[in-house]
């Protein structure tokens, strides 16, 4: 047993901190684009408009039901095989496109769940005023709903900030790369994975702070 | 309640008077609306009084789709709708000549009590955000409401919201207003304030539909009291003629057993 190397762990944290803002744009990048794709998703199961309503179903299967390493090969190694455009696809992207996709199949259903629960009166009430159905989902309906679906969505943005640690398979040297490097050529694999823990673990717990606020300013309307 | 405040008129024009002919309307297997037909002369005051399940708030939701007719004409104004053959853009403008006071109060949960009656102005009327606040603000002094402008609904009593749910249809200033059991839902402190301002809109002689238990305000404000049973308008006619001297024996019982 030996002791812990401090001072490489202290050398290591800066030159691993210079990775953050990759890791964080990819999550950013891929959280926005799936909100966007799982609300659509959402919108569609709820209201099962045909034949498309199949595709949705398929998409939401097939996503939930396979890894999101399998889904990151298939589009990083194995989708440019079949599709000649796709020859020059970055690692970068291909996992923003993986975590897009993957993680909008999750969210979909969470925000489906939060739409069919609020009260029909608000959707009898935006309805008898005039409203189309556009106009209701987008002022009333999915307001009140992304409070209810707020906190199961924060989790999915965890998890997908931790999801970007795959990134380093398709050979993108992000933070989880960057350590991989790091601790081959010091041997020092505990430290450097330490450290490595550590710098996710305060992203998540920053994360989990601006949540309480997101709920305050969510709960407002609800406050007596 | 600072009586002199009021909505600015909106200089629309308005229509003759609403003609209902033929609605039915059944839940599967049971038919709750049969053969509905009714005028309404342009600033009529009509009440609808009856037996609980006898398809009174259907009535009044079948007139704006938020239960589809299976059958029927609805007249508006000039403009006509054939309920069974009805699409989207119908639907929209009978809901845009019409507006809708729910017993829940149904206020948008996550929309101060301005916004509320902001919203379809906005979204729906066309009014700039400029006109949509002063329209809001010139009804919410109306409903003696304007202090509490800022609240969400979660923290107004149900008196309160329902002043402001009865604001949002005014604001409106739709050719018929419909009230569904606007006070079956509230407090029995709370219905005074209510009835009080459903007064203050008769006075305009604002076209109106109401489906209430308030007998005696029935009485005071309707200009015809209908009497419906099972699906069907047995009898109507002015509140006197109605309430003291019912024809049928089905309005007699019912009137028995209500007051």
């Amino acid at each position: 047993m030996r002791g812990l190397d401090f001072d490489y762990m202290l050398g290591l944290l800066p030159v691993l901190l210079g990775y953050v803002p990759l890791t964080l744009f990819m999550a950013f990048v891929g959280m926005v684009c799936a909100l966007v794709l799982a609300s659509a998703l959402a919108v569609e199961r709820v209201f099962r408009i045909p034949v498309l309503d199949v595709f949705v179903r398929l998409f939401i299967s097939f996503f939930r039901g396979t890894p999101l390493l399998v889904q990151l090969f298939l589009f990083y190694y194995g989708l440019p095989q079949v599709l000649g455009f796709l020859g020059n696809i970055d690692g970068v992207t291909a996992t923003i496109m993986g975590l897009t996709l993957h993680f909008s199949a999750y969210m979909a259903e969470s925000i489906r769940a939060a739409i069919l629960g609020v009260d029909r009166s608000q959707w009898e009430a935006a309805q008898a005023v005039g409203m189309t159905q556009g106009q209701m989902m987008r002022q009333i309906i999915l307001p009140q709903a992304s409070r209810v679906a707020a906190p199961t969505l924060v989790n999915y943005f965890i998890d997908m900030i931790k999801g970007t640690s795959l990134a380093f398979t398709l050979g993108v040297t992000e933070l989880m790369g960057a350590t991989q490097k790091e601790a081959a050529g010091s041997f020092l694999y505990f430290e450097a994975f330490l450290v490595v823990a550590a710098i996710y673990w305060v992203m998540v717990e920053t994360l989990a702070f601006a949540q309480r606020h997101l709920e305050v300013y969510l709960n407002k309307a609800h406050a007596r | 309640m600072n009586k002199t405040e009021t909505i600015p008129e909106t200089g629309r024009a308005r229509g003759d008077g609403i003609t209902i002919s033929g609605l039915t309307k059944s839940f599967g297997t049971t038919a709750v609306l049969k053969d509905i037909s009714l005028d309404i002369a342009q600033g009529e005051r009509v009440v609808i009084i009856g037996p609980s399940g006898t398809g009174k708030s259907t009535l009044l939701r079948c007139l704006n789709f938020l239960d589809a007719p299976d059958a029927g004409v609805i007249r508006i104004g000039d403009m006509s709708v054939d309920t069974a053959t009805a699409k989207r853009a119908d639907i929209l403008a009978l809901r845009r000549r019409t507006s809708f006071v729910f017993q829940n109060y149904a206020l948008f949960a996550n929309k101060t009590a301005r916004e509320n009656i902001t919203q379809a102005l906005k979204t729906v009327q066309g009014y700039s955000k400029a006109e949509a606040n002063a329209r809001a603000d010139a009804t919410l002094r109306e409903t003696g409401l304007f202090e509490k402008a800022d609240s969400y609904p979660a923290a107004l009593s149900g008196g309160q919201q329902q002043r402001v749910g009865i604001g949002r249809a005014m604001a409106l200033d739709a050719d018929l207003m419909l009230f569904d059991e606007p006070t079956s839902a509230l407090d029995p402190e709370w219905v005074g304030e209510v009835l009080d301002l459903m007064r203050r809109v008769a006075e305009k002689r604002q076209t109106m539909l109401i489906v209430t238990h308030e007998i005696q305000f029935a009485r005071e404000i309707a200009d015809r009291i209908v009497f419906m049973d099972e699906g069907r308008i047995v009898e109507q006619g002015p509140p006197a003629e109605l309430l003291d001297a019912p024809k049928d024996p089905r309005t007699q019982s019912f009137l028995r057993r209500v007051s």
